[in-house]
């Protein structure tokens, strides 16, 4: 063999890019997928930062159509049905609706909804000024509620855009919880 | 062929040990070529395991209605099969081929990192012994084998997902921690071990494109460690990356899979391109047609691979520029990998061609592998996507570019290099055998499968409408012959490497075959080369 040559340096460059990427999978990846869908609106997820609705004005000549939809996740057992099927709305319009949820069972039980919009195009013109969404809705047995959410559309909402679905997916938190304490 | 290479040792020299005899050699070695042997056999017999999986698939499939296995067991079927198939034997297979043959073709002695060389094969056998366990215990209905498909989306690995889940994570982290190390192996050795003279533009395209697959590697296998950590997470250690109850988002996990996961494709396709573009041009007695444009190609495939991981999902309701962003750069794929084809077409052409068994293999990967290339192509259309998704037609594309691509390759690469590895010549008349009954199973077998696909058989599912059960009945036999079929090149192998039967090999072994390792013994001293040798 002819002089051995040294492979160290090669073999820490090579290592580090290893760990990079393994860090950018689990670190950076998931921070940067939430950031790309508050901007994009992509995958329908809408902001948890109420909005503050000033100096919109109403445009009176385009009506767009709001449906509302509401279920629940695994292991939640709340009735969660919205108030109204569906309104219809100016671009600018203040406008407020209810979703309607029952215990069924004789606990207390701590939820969480996470809101979903459809097409997701319209995600970034759909603000809430108020919603249930944003902090966690605790009720006890056999408790029932109904929960508010006030909202508009921002005027410069694409026009091709004609109707918008609002979805709601109820998750039980405790459940949540118990699980993973009894997975490990 | 190890035994081969411990007689080359007594006749060579007496400054280095030589194996150990026994089990214990295979254990410790740290032999390139010893344990290139152990991944080729170890891949062979993963393909076995994962071909008596599929085998279960086909005869459920036979006929429509359930008749074998219930349909939890069936999807567990389908889960492992590729899993096995992907990690266990395609992979493995081509870092054997990296193991045996980059040494010999850069003038090297060994690999690089002969110790960490024996440590990432080591890992394999015990990475796959959970998997089977797995299917062992389900089969024997004592425990759920993993059932959510070899691409594991959450909720079904997370949330739904059975306790032996958990060893599936831990499998995955050990073959890509495997990966890893035979990657970096082959980075250190091409970078530091090239005899002199020998420049990178004068390196074999072989090492060329599992140079690039090592990079490949490098890159994505730690992401998939990443995404089944955060799957143990998630199901152990209260955090929500892929679920939206606590804030999480299940789409998310596609992303971080197929950014792993599209590279991955091309990690087992490059090596095959290499190995085909050595033999065509053996075959054809003329220089490979376009050289630098061949790296150049391999090049950019692997570059753009990082950029098209979304047409995997193309139904989740991305933004329409996403969507067309991604079909985009998946069809611009389409432009280096055709001036693949049209190389190994032009060197082929006015050569003075010969039909050998590798050359036969390698003639039906170019057009088979173009055939995959194609549905490729047509999954790559958003809107038509939308039709084809998650049906046989999918299946009928990754099954054409993955068996008659990259198997096909390596069914080559090993009629091709075993009279160099084993110092013998295999028979050649049950490789033709082998060949011919092969290609004509493999298309009864995958070429229906367009077809039903583009009428709507969902894939992963036990059961089917009646109008599918004719092809599926071909399909079937189609499946079961062509499993059959890889038992003769059991045999071929082991005729040469264990009954040691066959004519003895020259050191060129074929007529119009040219580079390093040529120039070397048939079988090749146990050293390979201990005085590098010049390149001008």
């Amino acid at each position: 063999m002819t002089e051995p040559v040294k492979h160290t340096r090669l073999v820490v460059r090579i290592v580090s890019i290893v760990i990079g990427m393994f860090v950018f999978a689990v670190f950076a990846m998931p921070p940067l997928y939430d950031v790309i869908c508050d901007v994009t609106g992509l995958n329908g997820k809408t902001s948890n930062q109420p909005a503050i609705a000033e100096g919109v004005t109403p445009q009176n000549e385009r009506v767009l159509n709001i449906q509302f939809l509401a279920q629940t996740g695994n292991g939640m057992p709340w009735r969660f049905e919205p108030g109204e099927k569906s309104v219809r709305v100016h671009p600018g319009e203040i406008k407020m609706t209810q979703f309607v949820v029952e215990n069924l069972t004789d606990k207390t039980i701590t939820s969480h909804a996470i809101p979903s919009v459809s097409p997701p195009q319209a995600t970034q013109y759909f603000k809430k000024t108020q919603c249930f969404c944003f902090e966690r809705q605790t009720l006890e047995g056999r408790g029932k509620k109904e929960m508010p959410v006030i909202f508009y559309l921002d005027p410069a909402l694409p026009k091709e855009i004609n109707t918008i679905t609002l979805s709601y997916t109820l998750y039980n938190l405790d459940d949540l919880a118990q699980s993973n304490k009894n997975d490990i | 062929m190890a035994d081969g290479a411990a007689h080359a040792h007594h006749a060579h020299g007496d400054h280095h040990h030589g194996p150990r005899s026994g089990i214990m050699r295979w254990i410790t070695t740290t032999n390139h070529k010893d344990i290139g042997a152990l991944y080729l056999w170890f891949a062979f017999a993963m393909f076995l395991v994962g071909g008596l999986l599929a085998m279960v698939i086909r005869a459920e499939l036979m006929y429509p209605g359930m008749q074998l296995v219930e349909p939890d067991f069936f999807n567990q079927m389908t889960t492992t099969h590729g899993l096995i198939m992907v990690f266990g034997a395609i992979m493995p297979a081509f870092v054997g081929f990296a193991n045996l043959m980059v040494p010999m073709m850069i003038g090297a002695p060994d690999m690089a990192l002969p110790r960490l060389n024996n440590w990432s094969f080591w890992i394999l056998p015990f990475a796959f012994g959970i998997l089977i366990f797995a299917i062992i215990k389900s089969f024997l209905g004592i425990a759920e084998a993993p059932n959510f498909g070899w691409t594991f989306y959450a909720p079904l690995s997370t949330k739904f997902g059975p306790p032996s889940t958990d060893f599936f994570i831990f499998s995955v982290h050990m073959m890509g921690v495997s990966s890893i190390m035979g990657a970096l192996n082959v980075i250190v050795t091409i970078f530091n071990l090239r005899a002199p003279g020998m420049t990178l533009m004068k390196m074999p395209l072989f090492v060329w494109t599992w140079l690039i697959t090592a990079f490949l590697l490098i890159a994505v296998m730690p992401v998939l460690a990443g995404t089944v950590t955060m799957m143990l997470t998630d199901r152990h250690f209260g955090t929500s990356f892929f679920d939206a109850a606590g804030g999480g988002d299940p789409v998310l996990f596609q992303h971080i899979f197929w950014f792993f996961g599209h590279p991955e494709v091309y990690i087992m396709i490059l090596p095959a391109f290499g190995i085909v573009s050595a033999i065509i041009p053996t075959f054809s007695r003329k220089k490979l047609f376009g050289y630098h444009s061949m790296v150049y190609a391999t090049a950019s495939i692997a570059i753009l691979s990082f950029t098209v991981w979304a047409h995997h999902m193309f139904v989740v309701g991305m933004p329409l520029a996403g969507n067309l962003f991604f079909m985009y750069m998946t069809m611009l794929i389409a432009v280096p990998t055709g001036v693949k084809v049209f190389n190994w077409v032009a060197t082929m052409w006015r050569g003075a061609m010969t039909f050998e068994t590798p050359m036969l293999f390698s003639i039906a990967f170019v057009i088979l592998f173009t055939i995959g290339g194609f549905s490729g192509l047509m999954l790559a259309i958003t809107p038509v996507d939308q039709q084809y998704q998650d049906t046989y037609f999918v299946v009928a594309h990754f099954h054409y570019v993955l068996v008659t691509g990259a198997l096909f390759s390596i069914m080559a690469g090993a009629y091709y290099w075993l009279p160099k590895w084993t110092g013998r010549m295999y028979n050649e008349t049950l490789g033709k055998v082998h060949f011919w009954s092969s290609l004509i199973s493999v298309n009864l077998l995958f070429f229906p499968m367009h077809f039903v696909g583009l009428a709507g058989m969902p894939r992963r599912t036990a059961d089917y409408a009646l109008q599918f059960a004719d092809f599926n009945w071909w399909i079937s036999i189609g499946g079961f012959w062509f499993g059959l079929s890889q038992l003769i090149f059991l045999w071929i192998a082991y005729d040469v490497c264990f009954r040691k039967s066959g004519t003895p090999a020259t050191a060129q072994v074929w007529e119009g075959a040219e580079g390093l390792e040529w120039t070397l013994s048939s079988p090749p001293p146990y050293h390979s080369f201990t005085t590098p040798p010049r390149i001008d």
